[in-house]
């Protein structure tokens, strides 16, 4: 057993930080997520420039890591600065959908341009009636001459505003729920029949709903088997919760910093607020959730990148766990900064938006109780 | 990072797995599992087991009869115990005032001191909690006076944990009344409680059970040889001892097997309404699932702290955390074994959870102890340092506040 991270990931959360702190300013991240791309595309380059874009990916598909404790130095490093660039969307979802499911000359196209930070990618897969449920599917691909023709509509899509190509995830066979006949397309944003309407997420991201109408496919627009696409979806599912766990910790990470550093200024009463006992403890459970957060995401890290047969109760047992802190930190820091907390002018409750939305990506805290619930022997 | 065992951490569980399948005895296994409360010598009898095994002084550096284990051996050998239903070390001897002796005392003492420790020949008890200082245990006010070769010792100790058992008790004096800090003038000495003037009167606590005591002192005389390190110095030990008591204090591993064990009665127990079992409802099952989270995180948590205790000396304030989430859980399963038991949880029976009960048993398994016992474990978030008490240790020395 060993909790150390590997001298090539030290380097590489050394450097995201330095990242973070020296030139991720909030003021800029805010002109960034009110401009039409919504993130820099300098910053992109740069990541993919350093090989950041890589990290989510192994060896052989191209890549300079892949393994969720990989992810997990990035992802933490980005939660600290609240980085909005589409890393997640890009090359956790969707390269990690490609990774897990295509082969030959679709995956090199795909996933080089994807690490050289080329070309723009977005996973369509949530549909508004199926809540978490990945299988429950509506969006149709019916074979139409030599390809398909797909039909359906696609929500929450992350960067799907932007993507040049969305991979979509369609039912070719089976009924709404079967885990069997799902496939997974290549679509070009600009597809006919394709229509989306982008937006801003709440917490200073981008997404977009997605419809699409008898969009007419190549048959090579097929991204690995047919029918088959549901066991390689799940896996890069509970890729992207550790991600996002990663990420909500480097949240929780800062929110503490910034609350304690806060209260030792603040004055009230003749006293900084630091010297109040009912605040003090509210911050020592802060604190708590913070190291109770970071062990659970240790361990379903651990037991993914070590294939364990419980990885996926593992990760719902950290998805559930990590957004109660979520919730606790996140509150709590908004509260101990008072006014200041709910204003749009101070990051702490940007971070609190983040954290909240973190937990309803790929399953909210409620879901993945359940989940780990049902699976409890 | 990875999370498996070596394959000679794998061989090392085997070992200890069978050496307490042959050598812990059977009959005080059993007591353990029914919740029948230990005696004396069953804690003497197999505390002289483990050490002649070299097993007792987990912590202890090798030199002075320690195991030298890793941090994932102390794991696995934690793990095993659980599993296994062993007897707990008491800790006042072997966790608590041998790494104060090692550490502070003279070669003298050391020598005195901790042979006995290995062997269990001395039973030890802590004096450091007084009827005016609790929380504020700096607040002391026993005194320690100096009279020739001697200390004359005055004033009351409380909440003794068998201390009507103890040979020894290591406790904190007051040398220095007019100290300018009251943690100035604290010192740390060793009482023959069998000297002139020791008297042990039982509290019983809320099981109806003689656990606790209160100590009086009336001129009671210590020789100062008895005196560990430097007079008006104890404070500092007494610190050291604290952490070493709070690392040890999380009993994640106990949890596991306990809250396994809620589980497979809840297979067994009729659910609220009488229809099906507990198990199938939804209710109970996410209480359990929610204590399994934080007992999860908890356990990743113990084995972080140990791992950095391996590579930088002692458990630093972190080790707080483990006192914290050790007890909430802790006292969660109490109440889902009360919840378990149901009606059965009314039925007074305590003299059926002592050796030699002869009359008849009633509920099926220890239904009747989940109530005294749920009470009892009330003082798991109280002693050790209050949870409040806790955190406001993570307040000052993590979060400098």
């Amino acid at each position: 057993m060993d909790f150390s991270l590997s001298e090539e990931q030290q380097l590489l959360k050394d450097s995201i930080e330095k990242f973070v702190s020296s030139d991720y300013d909030f003021e800029a991240r805010r002109e960034l997520v009110n401009s039409d791309l919504g993130y820099s595309a300098e910053h992109w380059a740069m990541f993919a420039e350093l090989g950041w874009l890589g990290m989510g990916f192994s060896e052989a598909d191209g890549g300079y890591g892949g393994s969720a404790s990989d992810l997990m130095v990035i992802m933490q490093s980005f939660g600290k600065g609240l980085v909005i660039e589409p890393f997640l969307a890009n090359c956790v979802l969707a390269g990690g959908a490609v990774a897990e499911l295509a082969s030959g000359a679709q995956k090199e196209a795909l996933l080089a341009s994807v690490i050289g930070g080329e070309q723009q990618l977005a996973l369509a897969y949530a549909e508004k009636q199926a809540r978490y449920n990945v299988a429950n599917c509506k969006t149709q691909a019916q074979k139409s001459g030599d390809g398909y023709s797909i039909s359906g509509e696609k929500i929450a899509v992350l960067n799907g505003g932007n993507a040049d190509t969305i991979l979509v995830l369609a039912r070719t066979s089976g009924v709404q729920s079967d885990e069997a006949g799902l496939s997974l397309f290549a679509v070009p944003a600009e597809a006919e029949g394709l229509e989306r309407v982008a937006y801003t997420t709440v917490d200073g991201f981008t997404g977009a709903d997605i419809k699409l109408s008898n969009v007419q496919l190549a048959a090579d627009a097929l991204v690995g088997e047919e029918g088959n696409a549901f066991t390689a979806l799940n896996r890069v599912m509970d890729r992207a919760r550790l991600a996002v766990c990663a990420e909500a910790l480097g949240n929780m990470e800062t929110l503490l910093t910034k609350t304690v550093e806060y209260t030792k200024t603040r004055k009230q009463f003749g006293f900084t607020l630091s010297f109040f006992q009912a605040l003090q403890h509210r911050m020592a459970d802060m604190f708590v959730e913070c190291q109770q957060a970071q062990s659970m995401l240790l361990m379903a890290a651990m037991k993914f990148d070590a294939n364990a047969e419980d990885a996926g109760t593992a990760v719902s047992a950290a998805k559930a766990r990590i957004g109660q802190a979520a919730k606790l930190v996140g509150q709590e820091a908004v509260q101990l900064h008072g006014g200041m907390g709910v204003t749009d002018e101070l990051d702490v409750g940007h971070y609190f938006k983040r954290l909240t939305i973190i937990d309803t990506l790929f399953g909210n805290t409620d879901y993945h109780l359940k989940r780990y619930t049902q699976a409890m022997s | 990072m990875n999370i498996d065992f070596t394959q000679e951490e794998l061989d090392f569980q085997q070992e200890v797995r069978q050496f307490f399948a042959e050598h812990y005895p059977k009959d005080i296994q059993e007591k353990i599992k029914n919740n029948i409360h230990p005696t004396k010598e069953d804690f003497i009898r197999w505390q002289k087991i483990l050490n002649d095994k070299g097993w007792l002084a987990e912590n202890w550096p090798v030199e002075y009869g320690g195991t030298g284990w890793t941090p994932t051996q102390k794991y696995i050998v934690q793990q095993e115990k659980a599993r296994a239903h062993v007897l707990g070390t008491i800790p006042f001897g072997v966790t608590m005032v041998a790494p104060v002796i090692y550490t502070y005392g003279n070669e003298e003492q050391k020598k005195r001191f901790l042979p006995d420790i290995l062997e269990s020949n001395v039973w030890w008890c802590q004096g450091y909690s007084e009827p005016g200082a609790g929380s504020d245990l700096a607040a002391l006010k026993t005194s320690a006076v100096r009279d020739g070769d001697d200390y004359i010792i005055n004033g009351t100790k409380t909440w003794t944990t068998l201390g009507h058992w103890a040979e020894w008790m290591f406790c904190l004096v007051r040398t220095d009344p007019d100290a300018p800090k009251k943690q100035q003038g604290i010192s740390f000495i060793l009482i023959d409680m069998t000297s002139p003037g020791i008297s042990v009167s039982p509290i019983l606590t809320l099981d109806e059970e003689r656990e606790v005591n209160e100590v009086h002192f009336d001129n009671v005389r210590v020789p100062a040889v008895n005196l560990i390190g430097e007079e008006n110095k104890g404070w500092t030990y007494a610190k050291l001892l604290l952490t070493h008591e709070r690392t040890s204090i999380a009993n994640v591993q106990n949890s596991k097997v306990r809250l396994e064990k809620v589980k497979s009665l809840a297979k067994e127990t009729p659910a609220h309404d009488g229809e099906g079992v507990l198990w199938k409802d939804e209710m109970f099952r996410t209480k359990v699932a929610n204590v399994e989270l934080d007992l999860t995180a908890l356990e990743y948590t113990e084995l972080r702290t140990l791992a950095a205790v391996a590579s930088g000396g002692a458990p630093g304030p972190e080790s707080s955390i483990l006192k914290i989430k050790g007890t909430e859980v802790m006292q969660a399963i109490d109440e889902l074994f009360v919840e378990l038991a149901g009606y059965h949880a009314m039925p007074f029976t305590q003299a059926q959870y002592h050796d030699g009960f002869e009359g008849e048993r009633i509920g099926d398994w220890f239904e009747t102890n989940t109530g005294p016992h749920y009470f009892n474990n009330r003082k798991q978030s109280i002693f050790g340092g209050t949870n409040e008490i806790q955190k406001g240790i993570i307040c000052k020395a993590v979060l400098g506040l």
